[in-house]
């Protein structure tokens, strides 16, 4: 094609058709996140339903203010992701590399939260083993175990997640985006929501069900 | 092969889900610390739930998207409710089930068991 955008890779028709496949490829990735994660969670409903009242005494010692905040955190930062997405594809290059900012900041202030909630589970000795004493049920320590393997392998992925954006806000600061060409962003933003969509599970399955 | 257009999501609607998401955050927080009994797990989950379904039609924007990639975002989900089907069938069922072939008469799932077996057979969980 004479006319072809000269970020249109050549296998692609047009734009449009670039995207969708990027997309596309994108969501066939978090299809396989969400059987990973999935595999975790339900892990977790069949020892609750096994271990039920075990589940319900455990989780009474969550830190739910934490949690609460750090729910917050990661929803705010979704909307500044998708405020970059927006910026990016209206070609407002200072805005798009300021929200992407804004997003990394507030996802390292969730991993800061997350280290002070982790520091006190340890310092009150809920990591699961031989220092694990609370007159709990023995089974208490599957929902510990679980909530550490859990939120730590969320983590893990908001630390991906992080290190992503930093290669993204510094190709933007490149300029390397406009409004016809921005997949990256985009994609990068899925990610990035799909860990947030994450979270609000293991908030509502750790923090919440168990306080009654 | 023709291509939609992309579909650019106006600011507002960002700022406006992100508003009912935050309402909705408030709203799980709140209804946990109420004793409902088996209905806190319920309404904990929906309200994720609904949060989750706001997450993936507006910020992930999959309303928008073309057809073929909606197929892709919901096989991730059915693909995941065939592996809870599965295993939850086998866990939630076990004490309908005779633990051994020995007893299963007792249920009437079986012909009455004998001690007829050929040499080296032996029954599950003897």
């Amino acid at each position: 094609m004479a006319d072809a955008h000269p970020t249109l890779a050549e296998q692609f028709d047009d734009l449009p058709q670039q995207r969708n496949a990027a997309l596309l490829g994108m969501w066939t990735f978090l299809a396989t996140e969400v059987l990973f994660f999935g595999g975790l969670f339900l892990s977790y409903t069949i020892y609750r339903h096994a271990y039920y009242e075990a589940f319900e005494e455990a989780g009474r010692h969550v830190k739910i203010l934490y949690g609460s905040i750090n729910t917050a955190l990661l929803l705010t930062s979704s909307l500044t992701m998708s405020l970059a997405i927006h910026s990016a594809q209206v070609g407002q290059q200072r805005l798009l590399v300021r929200f992407l900012r804004l997003t990394i900041f507030l996802g390292i202030c969730f991993l800061v939260v997350k280290g002070m909630e982790y520091k006190s589970d340890i310092d009150e000795h809920f990591v699961p083993g031989a220092r694990f004493e609370h007159g709990l049920p023995a089974q208490a320590q599957i929902f510990w175990f679980l909530y550490w393997i859990m939120t730590g392998v969320h983590s893990l992925h908001l630390l991906v997640g992080i290190g992503l954006l930093v290669v993204i806000t510094w190709m933007a600061r490149k300029g390397r985006f406009s409004e016809h060409y921005n997949n990256p962003v985009v994609i990068s933003g899925l990610y990035w929501h799909f860990v947030d969509v994450i979270w609000v599970w293991l908030y509502a399955l750790f923090y919440l069900v168990n306080r009654n | 092969m023709t291509s939609p257009e992309i579909k650019i999501i106006p600011r507002n609607t960002y700022l406006l889900v992100w508003g009912v998401l935050m309402f909705l955050l408030l709203l799980n927080f709140g209804l946990a610390e109420i004793r409902l009994g088996p209905f806190n797990l319920v309404v904990s989950l929906a309200v994720a739930f609904i949060q989750t379904l706001l997450m993936l039609l507006y910020l992930m924007h999959a309303r928008y998207d073309s057809g073929l990639t909606r197929l892709f975002v919901i096989v991730g989900f059915v693909w995941l409710l065939i592996m809870f089907d599965l295993v939850l069938s086998d866990y939630l069922t076990r004490g309908g089930v005779p633990s051994t072939l020995r007893d299963s008469w007792k249920h009437g799932a079986w012909p009455a068991a004998t001690n007829n077996f050929p040499a080296g057979f032996s029954t599950n969980g003897r």
